[in-house]
């Protein structure tokens, strides 16, 4: 079994709300994402990757900020990691 | 052409302190990129960090003779100021079917001075079309906290720059901004001089202020961009009137009241 990953960051806390970002890692091989190689992401939310048999393993942990820095800006907060798994 | 530094408008910086990055299409002549195309090929000499600017570079350069056009050098002292100090400067080369773009990155290390930026002049001195690794940038992206390449994991986000231009073309950006060399597909090489410039004077008014009050400038810092979060865009607003202020000296602009409404602290002010 060889793993596909699909990295989706989205609006909101919430599975559907909508892509804002995305990144794709290929373990079968077959194709080679990288940064930049797209203007559009594969999906429209995170619910239309689950619709499509990604399966969702992870999600960003809900952290309030630290103290003092309330309204700095950084990483994308909204990451959820999904895969599909494919037979060798 | 105008021999007079063309100076940047309000409405322009304001864009600038919103998304991070001028743009520039095509304002530097055929003469100077063909020589500076065959001045990167061969490579340049190293310029000491902290070198003014003023004495950087021989006349007969094209580094000199691209720095003097009016409408770059109009835009580099608007940000700036004058007499900035090199940094340090660089070609940059995304080689022939290179296979691999770089991780979205911000150079250097995290910067976040609240009152000072250094900005990095970024030259093409021909043509980059759409498969020649132009450079990936991310508008907006600049006050963003992260170090280096920690934000390489993001391969893709709405909005983004894939940079296609016409040759003599300049991107201004602040030292913030995220940004990566794209995989370059095609059999030829794709030149890039870039140029990081650090301000020896206070970073305020230093543009043509006519156009101040212009409603378009809060237009421009009051701009959503299509990859934020729906709540952290508001902070995004939030920590550009900051900058405003920082570049304005006006410590009572503010954009639809973010910053005003949670600086309101009247037990405090009670006791000032």
């Amino acid at each position: 079994m060889r793993q596909q990953v699909l990295v989706l960051y989205l609006s909101t806390s919430t599975l559907d709300s909508h892509v804002v970002g995305w990144s794709q890692y290929d373990g079968t091989g077959r194709t080679h994402p990288t940064t930049g190689d797209s203007d559009e992401p594969p999906y429209p939310t995170g619910l239309a990757a689950l619709l499509d048999g990604w399966r969702l393993f992870q999600a960003s942990q809900l952290l309030p900020p630290q103290a003092g820095h309330e309204y700095d800006v950084s990483f994308l907060k909204h990451e959820f990691f999904f895969e599909k798994l494919e037979d060798d | 052409m105008s021999t007079s530094k063309q100076l940047l408008t309000s409405v322009q910086v304001a864009r600038f302190v919103a998304q991070g990055f001028l743009r520039l299409d095509g304002v530097v002549p055929q003469e100077i990129n063909e020589r500076a195309i065959a001045t990167l090929t061969e490579g340049l000499p190293d310029v000491a960090y902290g070198t003014p600017l003023g004495g950087a570079f021989a006349p007969d350069t094209f580094v000199h003779e691209l720095l003097a056009l009016p409408v770059v050098a109009g835009a580099v002292e608007s940000l700036v100021g004058p007499d900035p100090t090199v940094d340090h400067h660089a070609v940059h080369v995304r080689w022939p079917h290179e296979g691999e773009a770089q991780p979205l990155h911000g150079d250097a290390i995290i910067d976040v001075r609240p009152d000072a930026f250094d900005i990095q002049l970024m030259y093409y001195p021909h043509e980059v079309t759409a498969d020649m690794g132009g450079t990936l940038s991310v508008p907006g992206s600049h006050l963003r906290r992260i170090n280096e390449t920690d934000v390489g994991r993001v391969q893709n986000l709405r909005g983004q720059t894939r940079l296609t231009c016409p040759a003599g073309t300049v991107v201004l950006v602040h030292h913030g901004i995220w940004h990566s060399g794209r995989r370059n597909d095609t059999a030829n090489r794709r030149y890039m001089y870039k140029l990081r410039l650090n301000p020896t004077v206070p970073q305020v008014r230093l543009w043509d202020l006519s156009d101040l009050h212009d409603p378009a400038v809060t237009a421009e810092l009051n701009t959503y961009l299509p990859w934020y979060e729906q709540a952290t865009g508001r902070l995004e607003i939030y920590n550009r009137v900051l900058l405003w202020r920082a570049l304005t000296g006006d410590d009572s602009f503010d954009v639809e009241y973010w910053v005003t409404r949670v600086s309101n602290r009247p037990t405090l002010g009670s006791h000032a």
